[in-house]
């Protein structure tokens, strides 16, 4: 009787382990966290996106990611006109790692830390691939006012086209400014930019 | 000014694109370089010093703190930290175990003993002399964080919880770099984290010296700095939270003999 | 007050292989805190000098020398010193394992 009793105590713990929900992190990380700089507490409260992902392991229902990324895609407002750049400015912002953290003055230029992640111009050794290489981008995908929108809308909000993309919402976060996602823009699409050389 | 000098030179250096291949080869060359002769021990020499030191409002020195195997014992001691402490009804990571022992031993206010606990490459904290030299008396050790303990248990699951949680203005959790198998940022290779098999050799080696600032890092740098980049706001030192997820990296190691202080790039 | 020296100094392949780790700022002078390195370095094997180097700003903080004398035994005595350009000094000194 003991033995079975014991067996069934050492079963328990590890086949029913205490789920900790988003919730109850939300809850901890808001008695453990504190406003630093401009990253303020607001940022541990997650929004619908986040908790949606979390809660799925970055898989969501095909229906809901269709219905959440549609949501997304209403947060940008996209410019008149060409959304090509300068995509020697674009260069220089895709270098910059700066923008939101708290050690970044509030209002001061950010960076899209572009090389961190992902390959742009070939002369870049220094390059990260948690994302796809963007070499020639411009050269294969095309750089019609289509193309350009699609760039210009990843950058602003990845979420838009891949609901639980690791790719921050640049424009939506306030990281980049319009101006500085069309010099992006620039840099992956111009048929002058190092990238599509 | 050295740093803006240093940048310059790379960007000199990498204006030829190198093979990635070749690129990894050199980078376990260079690594092999510092471990040889690393500034490591100095931080040890010098948290020796502090450990012995009187100080506070009872002129006491941290030779009597229990950091788990008994008071003053510290070989081994880190290697199975985190763990359970009945004293404080909490577990506890290393720093927040000197911190107690300071609070406690040395009557030391919490304010004052959490003043300054990163320092910089011209000033290391006390915290930094200290986990050198209590970490590296655990050379050899199998890692072995507490694990039966319910509290212990709750902090394992917390922190795997906390790994896998979007937030942030940029809606990062840790596995957003630490998630996949083959992955760099810029030039860091990053560890699979949640895996046994990449999480053992990193927890074997941290804290560490690290050679491009000069600086020695600790664990509850470690996460500050990640959350920093990860754009969420700053979480407190010794909080449950980074106690959390150094319990569940270390629990996921668990197993491997602790190499002493590393030294990174 | 200079920081704390560690040397280890062994035989191997019938040389002497000393390594030192030293403890110093080593800041260039477009640094704010200026112009602190260390510029000479002096190696003695049982009290003879063997071994005089000046060090230029270019190495940088916390520096690790290692070199090998020509044969040597265990237990000679090898001792390292270093003065700076603020006429600051350490020294440090080791029996052969």
């Amino acid at each position: 009787m003991k033995r079975v009793l014991l067996s069934f105590v050492l079963l328990l713990p590890l086949g029913v382990a205490a789920q900790v929900t988003s919730t109850d992190v939300q809850k901890i990380m808001q008695r453990d966290f504190q406003t630093r700089g401009q990253a303020t507490m607001d940022r541990v409260v997650q929004d619908g996106v986040q908790r949606v992902c979390t809660e799925s392991n970055d898989r969501p229902p095909a229906e809901l990611a269709k219905q959440m990324e549609a949501d997304q895609l209403k947060t940008i407002a996209f410019p008149e006109g060409s959304l090509i750049g300068d995509w020697k400015r674009g260069e220089g912002i895709a270098q910059s790692g700066r923008g939101l953290q708290w050690t970044d003055p509030a209002g001061a230029a950010g960076g899209g830390s572009c090389y961190n992640c992902h390959q742009l111009s070939p002369q870049e050794g220094s390059h990260g691939t948690l994302g796809p290489s963007l070499l020639r981008f411009g050269a294969t995908r095309g750089t019609g006012p289509e193309m350009q929108r699609y760039v210009y809308g990843k950058i602003y909000n990845a979420k838009a086209y891949n609901l639980c993309s690791q790719m921050p919402r640049l424009g939506y976060s306030g990281t980049l400014t319009p101006e500085q996602i069309k010099d992006l823009v620039g840099l992956l699409l111009d048929p002058a930019s190092p990238v599509n050389k | 000014m050295k740093r803006f000098l240093a940048g310059v030179l790379l960007l000199g250096i990498s204006s030829a694109p190198v093979p990635a291949q070749d690129a990894k080869k050199e980078i376990q060359k260079y690594q092999q370089m510092i471990a040889e002769g690393s500034p490591v021990e100095l931080f040890e020499l010098e948290g020796e010093a502090l450990w012995k030191k009187p100080q506070g409002p009872k002129n006491a020195s941290l030779e009597k703190c229990d950091l788990g195997q008994g008071p003053g014992v510290l070989k081994g001691a880190y290697a199975r930290l985190p763990r359970y402490f009945k004293d404080a009804d909490r577990v506890m990571d290393l720093e927040t175990r000197l911190l107690h022992c300071m609070t406690t031993l040395q009557g030391r206010s919490r304010e004052e003993a959490t003043k300054r606990v990163f320092g910089n490459e011209s000033q290391p904290s006390e915290m930094e002399y200290l986990s050198a030299y209590v970490a590296a008396q655990s050379r050899g050790a199998k890692l072995a964080a507490g694990t039966a303990h319910p509290k212990e248990k709750e902090a394992y699951e917390l922190g795997r919880a906390l790994f896998f949680h979007r937030a942030g203005g940029w809606d990062m959790s840790c596995a957003s770099c630490h998630g996949e198998e083959d992955k760099r940022i810029r030039m860091q290779d990053l560890p699979v984290l949640y895996k046994r098999e990449f999480a053992r050799p990193i927890m074997a080696t941290w804290p560490a010296y690290r050679v491009s600032n000069s600086q020695f890092k600790t664990m509850q740098w470690r996460i500050n700095d990640c959350y920093r980049q990860m754009r969420y706001p700053e979480p407190n030192f010794a909080s449950d939270t980074t106690i959390a997820l150094t319990t569940f990296l270390t629990v996921t190691a668990a197993g491997e003999p602790y190499r002493g202080p590393g030294t990174k790039r | 007050m200079a920081g704390p020296m560690k040397m280890r100094a062994t035989i191997a392949g019938g040389n002497t292989e000393v390594r030192v780790l030293m403890t110093h700022p080593m800041t260039t002078a477009q640094m704010k805190e200026g112009l602190h390195h260390i510029q000479n370095v002096v190696v003695k094997q049982n009290g003879k000098t063997v071994v005089e180097a000046e060090i230029s700003q270019a190495v940088s903080r916390n520096p690790v020398f290692s070199f090998r004398l020509k044969g040597g035994a265990k237990g000679d005595k090898i001792e390292v010193s270093w003065l700076d350009n603020k006429g600051e000094s350490n020294k440090i000194e080791t029996a052969v394992a």
